[in-house]
C-alpha cells in the first residue's frame, strides 16, 4: 500500500476494485465500513455482489477480466467533466498527453459494453471518485491474476495520478497483500531479479556491495519466476527443487502439471509443519516451526515491520525455518552462525537500505513502517508525499485486451476464483481446524439461479466442470451473488480442487497467471 | 478549561468525558460498559460520579466536562451507589466463579472485590435462562449476561456485521439475533469480537480449560493474512490455548474469525515432529543430521555436472523477513544461482 491502514478512516471516497475485503482482509473491511458510516462514499467493481457493495455508493458488476476497460472509461469522464487535477499534473507527472490519446477512446458507453455494465454507472463512480478531495484505491488478485495484470495496476495508478491521489494522505493505490508476509519475501530478496530491497542482481554495483558483504562471488544473471521453474522441471534443465511453505499442489494454477512436474524433478526437498499435498511428493521433508513457536518479524501490507515472538518451544523435533536453513548452510560449507533472528536482522538492515534504521528495539511497540533508511527515521506512513519515488510520475496508459482463454460454445463459461472467509490458502492451517471445517466443510462452485436452472442443476448437486486442463467434481451453489455465465470457486479445498481447470497463461512482465479467468463447461455429475 | 477532581484542580481539553479526564489524572472509575472506541451508551451506571450543583450523580462515560466543575469520584454517596450497582447486579448474577471460565479475568469479580459486595442482598425473580451454543467457537449464556450492550456495539459499530441486538425489556432482556434463530443462522461472521469485550462469562470461547492466573500472554503477530493484526496468545505449559487482540495496534482491538479461533492447528497431532527421507517411495523417519546429509549428497552430485543454475528454490510469504533472507542467501550465495521465487502470485 502506498498509504496506511489507519488513513481509511478519513478517507473521502473508496474504490474497491477485484477485493473482496470483508473475507479476505476482514478488519480493514471492518474499517471501510466504519468509513462509510462517517460519511466516506464506496465505489465497488467486482465480477461478484460481494458484501462491501452492500454498503456502496456505486457497485459495477463487471465480467471478470475487464479492468482495464473500466478504468479506462472512468478515467474518459473525468477528463472530459474536467474532474483531473491539472496542477498537480503538470507539477508532478508525464506522458500525460499520451494517456488522453487512449482515453478519449474509452467513452463511458464503450466501457459498458465491454464491461457488462451500465454507463451511467460509470459515470457516477467517476464522478464520486474525481469530485472527492481524498480518495483510495483498493485492490488485490481480482486486478492483478490476469494475463493483462500488469496493465491493469498501471491503469490504476493512471486514474490515482489523474486526480492528484498518490502522495496524499488518505488516499493512494493500495494493494492489500494476501499473504501475513508476502510484502516480507519480496522485500528480502524472494524473487529472481531481485536482492534484498529491491535490489537489482543485474547491476554490477549491487553485485560488488552483496559479494563484498557474503563473501562469496554471485550470479548476476536474473533467475526464474515459479512458471519458468516448473517448465524448467518438465524441460529437464532444472534438477534440484527446494520448496520452503508453499502448498502448489492446490495453490497453482493447472495442477495437473504441476504434478508432473513434482514427479518428474530429480530431487524435491519441502519444508513444511504439516504433511501437504505438496510434501506427498518429496524425498526429503523437513519438519518447521510454527510462528508461535520462533522469533523474526513479518511486513505487513502497509509495509510495517512487526515483530512475531517465540510463544513455546518447537513442536516435537521441528526447528524454526531460520534454524534449519542456517544449519544446512553450514553443512554446504557456509560458515555464517545466527545465534538469534535478532542477528540476521541486523544484517538485513545493513544491506537493505529500506530497512535501514529497522532493528528490534526500535520496532518493539507497534512495529515500523518502511522506507526507515537510518536508526533516528521514524518510518514512512504514506509514499510518494511531495515527490514521486522516480521523480516524475509516469501515465502508463493501457489499451483493454481480451484474457487469454474466453468462453466459446465448447466452454460457455467464464470460471473464476478466490478465497472464502474461514479458510486460508490450502487449508494446511484453516483444515484442522474443527470449528472452521464445521462452517466451511467442502469445495463447491457459485452458479447464478439463471443457468442452473437452464442446466437443471439444484441447489447441492455434485456437478462435474471441465476446462482444457482438467476436470473435478464438486457441488452446486446457487447464488444470487454471481452473474449470469460465471461460475465461482473458492480454491482452497484438495478434493475438488479449482486449480485443476485454471489456466496457467501468464502476464508477460509479472509473470502472474491468470487464475481469474478460464473458460469451461458444467454439468450435473452422474 | 479547569476543573476540580477530589480537591485537585486539572487542566482539560474541551470535548472530554468526565471519565476521560479522571484517567487523565490517573484516577480509576470502574466500568462495565465502557469502551473507548465506541460511543457511550451509560447503561451501567457503575461510572457515577458526583458534580456540585447537580442533584443526583451522573454518569463519568457519556458527561462532558464543563470550566470550573467540581467532580467527586470517592465521595460516601458516590461509594454507595456504585456499591448499590453492584448489589443489583450480582443478585441477579449466578454465583459461579468456582466453575466460570472467566473466573480471575471478569470485571464483575473484580469490582465486587474491591467495593466488597460478596452478594446479592434483592431477593426474588431472576434472569431469563437462555442459552446459545449453535456457534462452533463461542457459547452465549445470559444467565450471565449484565446487559452492558459491549458486543451488540462492537458487531454493530466497529465489525459493522450488527448480527446480534438485545431484545424485551427487564428481567427478559437477553442478547439474541434477530427472530431467535441462533447465532449460526444469523449474519454472524464468528469474528468473536463480541467475545473480546464481554467484561463477565456471558459470552465465552469454547476452549480447553485454563485459569487466567496459570497461563501467560505473548503479544505477536497473526500468520493468516497481510493485515498483520497484533494479538496476545495465551499458553499454558506449552500449549496455545486462546488468542486475544491487541487494542493499541493498527487493529484496534478486533480481529477475524481466523486470527481469533483458527489457532489450534498450532498444537495439532498432525504436525511433522522429525525429517522424513521417501526410501523406496515411503517416508521414514530420519535424524536432522541425515536429512542435511542426504541433502548435501545431492548437491553435491548435481551441482558438478549440470550447474547451480539447475537449482531452483520457493521461499514463502508465510515465513519471516529473517527466514526469507537466509532462503535467498542460501541459493544466491551458496548454491549460487538466482533462481529464487514465491508465491507472490497467487
Amino acid at each position: 500500500m502506498t498509504n496506511s491502514i489507519e488513513e481509511i478512516t478519513d478517507t473521502d471516497a473508496m474504490f474497491v476494485i477485484g477485493s473482496n475485503t470483508t473475507e479476505n482482509h476482514p478488519i480493514i473491511g471492518a474499517r471501510m465500513k466504519q468509513a462509510v458510516r462517517n460519511g466516506s462514499k464506496l465505489i465497488v467493481a467486482d465480477p461478484r455482489r460481494i458484501e462491501l457493495a452492500d454498503y456502496a455508493d456505486v457497485y459495477l458488476q463487471l465480467k471478470p477480466g475487464t479492468n482495464i476497460a473500466l478504468l479506462n472509461g472512468m478515467m474518459n469522464v473525468i477528463l472530459e467533466n474536467g474532474l483531473y487535477d491539472k496542477k498537480y499534473i503538470d507539477e508532478r507527472c508525464e506522458n500525460f498527453d499520451e494517456l488522453v490519446n487512449i482515453i478519449k477512446e474509452y467513452t463511458p458507453e464503450r466501457a459498458a459494453e465491454i464491461c457488462g455494465v451500465k454507463s451511467e454507472d460509470i459515470i457516477k463512480a467517476a464522478t464520486i471518485y474525481g469530485e472527492a478531495d481524498k480518495a483510495g484505491i483498493y485492490y488485490t488478485m481480482g486486478v492483478t491474476q490476469h494475463t493483462t495484470g500488469t496493465n491493469a495496476v498501471m491503469s490504476i495508478s493512471n486514474l490515482a495520478m489523474l486526480c492528484g491521489n498518490i502522495g496524499k494522505e488518505s488516499a493512494g493505490v493500495n494493494p492489500l497483500r494476501g499473504q501475513n508476509n508476502v510484502q516480507g519475501a519480496c522485500d528480502m530478496g524472494g524473487l529472481p531479479a531481485d536482492l534484498p530491497g529491491y535490489q537489482k542482481v543485474f547491476k554490477p554495483e549491487v553485485i560488488e556491495k552483496f559479494e563484498n558483504a557474503w563473501r562469496v562471488k554471485l550470479s548476476p544473471k536474473p533467475g526464474l519466476t515459479i512458471p519458468e521453474i516448473f517448465n524448467g522441471v518438465h524441460d529437464g534443465s532444472i534438477k534440484f527443487l527446494y520448496i520452503m511453505g508453499e502448498n502448489p499442489m492446490v495453490s497453482d494454477p493447472d495442477i495437473n502439471h504441476v504434478k508432473e512436474v513434482l514427479e518428474h524433478v530429480d530431487f524435491l526437498v519441502v519444508q513444511d509443519i504439516f504433511m501437504t499435498e505438496t510434501a506427498e511428493y518429496a524425498d526429503v521433508v523437513l519438519p518447521a516451526a510454527s510462528f508461535a513457536e520462533k522469533d523474526g518479524t513479518f511486513s505487513n501490507t502497509e509495509r510495517r515491520v512487526q515483530r512475531v515472538r517465540k510463544a513455546i518451544q518447537p513442536v516435537g523435533e521441528s526447528k524454526p525455518d531460520w534454524q534449519i536453513l542456517m544449519e544446512l548452510m553450514n553443512y554446504l560449507g557456509f560458515e555464517k552462525k545466527y545465534l538469534h533472528p535478532e542477528k540476521i536482522m541486523e544484517e538485513i538492515s545493513s544491506l537493505t537500505p529500506s530497512y535501514g534504521g529497522i532493528t528490534y528495539d526500535r520496532i518493539n511497540n507497534g512495529g515500523i513502517q518502511w522506507p526507515c533508511p537510518d536508526k533516528h527515521h521514524p518510518g514512512t506512513k504514506y509514499l510518494h508525499k511531495g515527490m514521486m519515488a522516480r521523480g516524475r510520475g509516469l501515465f502508463m496508459p493501457a489499451e483493454y485486451v481480451e484474457s487469454a482463454e474466453m468462453p466459446d460454445s465448447e466452454y460457455p463459461y467464464i470460471f473464476t476464483t478466490g478465497r472464502i472467509l474461514y479458510h486460508y490458502h490450502t487449508r494446511t492451517m484453516t483444515g484442522r481446524v474443527e470449528g472452521i471445517n464445521e462452517i466451511a466443510p467442502s469445495s463447491y462452485v457459485e452458479i447464478n439461479e439463471v443457468n442452473a436452472n437452464k442446466l437443471g442443476i439444484r441447489n447441492g448437486d455434485r456437478v462435474k466442470l471441465t476446462s482444457r486442463r482438467g476436470q473435478i467434481e464438486t457441488t452446486a451453489k446457487i447464488s444470487e451473488i454471481i452473474d449470469e455465465n460465471v461460475l465461482f470457486m473458492p480454491f482452497h479445498f484438495a478434493d475438488g480442487a479449482a486449480n485443476y481447470l485454471t489456466n496457467s497463461a501468464t502476464d508477460p512482465i509479472a509473470k502472474i497467471s491468470e487464475l481469474k479467468v478460464a473458460a469451461v463447461r458444467i454439468e450435473k455429475a452422474k | 478549561m479547569n476543573i476540580t477532581i477530589d480537591g485537585i484542580q486539572y487542566e482539560i481539553k474541551k470535548n472530554t468525558t468526565i471519565l476521560q479526564a479522571c484517567k487523565d489524572a490517573g484516577i480509576n472509575i470502574p466500568t462495565l460498559c465502557h469502551d473507548e472506541r465506541l460511543n457511550p451508551s451509560s447503561s451501567c451506571r457503575l461510572c457515577l460520579v458526583e458534580v456540585e450543583g447537580t442533584k443526583n450523580p451522573v454518569t463519568s462515560c457519556s458527561t462532558m466536562v464543563r470550566d470550573n466543575m467540581v467532580v467527586n469520584t470517592k465521595s460516601k454517596d458516590v461509594i454507595k451507589a456504585r456499591k448499590d450497582v453492584l448489589n443489583l447486579i450480582i443478585s441477579n448474577h449466578p454465583m459461579e466463579c468456582l466453575t466460570c471460565d472467566k473466573s480471575g479475568n471478569c470485571k464483575l469479580q473484580d469490582y465486587s472485590y474491591e467495593y466488597g459486595v460478596a452478594e446479592g442482598t434483592f431477593k426474588g425473580a431472576k434472569r431469563t435462562p437462555k442459552t446459545d451454543t449453535s456457534n462452533p467457537f463461542y457459547d452465549y449464556d445470559a444467565r450471565k449476561c449484565i446487559l452492558c450492550g459491549l458486543c451488540v456495539r462492537v458487531c454493530d459499530e466497529l465489525q459493522g456485521t450488527a448480527a446480534i441486538g438485545i431484545e424485551n425489556r427487564g428481567f427478559d432482556a437477553v442478547v439474541t439475533t434477530p427472530y431467535n434463530e441462533g447465532l449460526i443462522n444469523s449474519k454472524c461472521v464468528s469474528c468473536g469480537n463480541c467475545v473480546s469485550v464481554c467484561p463477565v462469562g456471558a459470552l465465552s470461547p469454547k476452549r480447553q480449560k485454563y485459569r487466567y492466573w496459570e497461563n501467560k500472554k505473548i503479544r505477536t503477530t497473526c500468520s493468516y493474512c497481510g493485515v498483520g493484526c497484533q494479538m496476545d496468545l495465551v499458553v499454558k505449559g506449552d500449549k496455545v490455548v486462546d488468542v486475544e487482540p491487541a487494542k493499541d495496534a493498527l487493529n484496534n482491538g478486533l480481529l477475524c474469525v481466523k486470527g481469533k479461533f483458527a489457532y489450534k492447528f498450532i498444537n495439532h497431532p498432525d504436525r511433522l515432529k522429525t525429517p522424513l527421507i521417501k526410501i523406496n517411495g515411503r517416508f521414514e523417519e530420519a535424524t536432522w543430521d541425515e536429512a542435511y546429509r542426504y541433502i548435501r549428497k545431492k548437491v553435491n552430485e548435481l551441482k558438478p555436472e549440470y550447474g547451480a543454475d539447475s537449482f531452483a528454490g520457493l521461499t514463502s510469504a508465510r515465513c519471516t523477513n529473517e527466514e526469507n533472507y537466509l532462503f535467498q542467501k542460501l541459493f544466491r550465495a551458496v548454491i549460487g544461482t538466482n533462481n529464487v521465487d514465491h508465491c507472490a502470485r497467487l
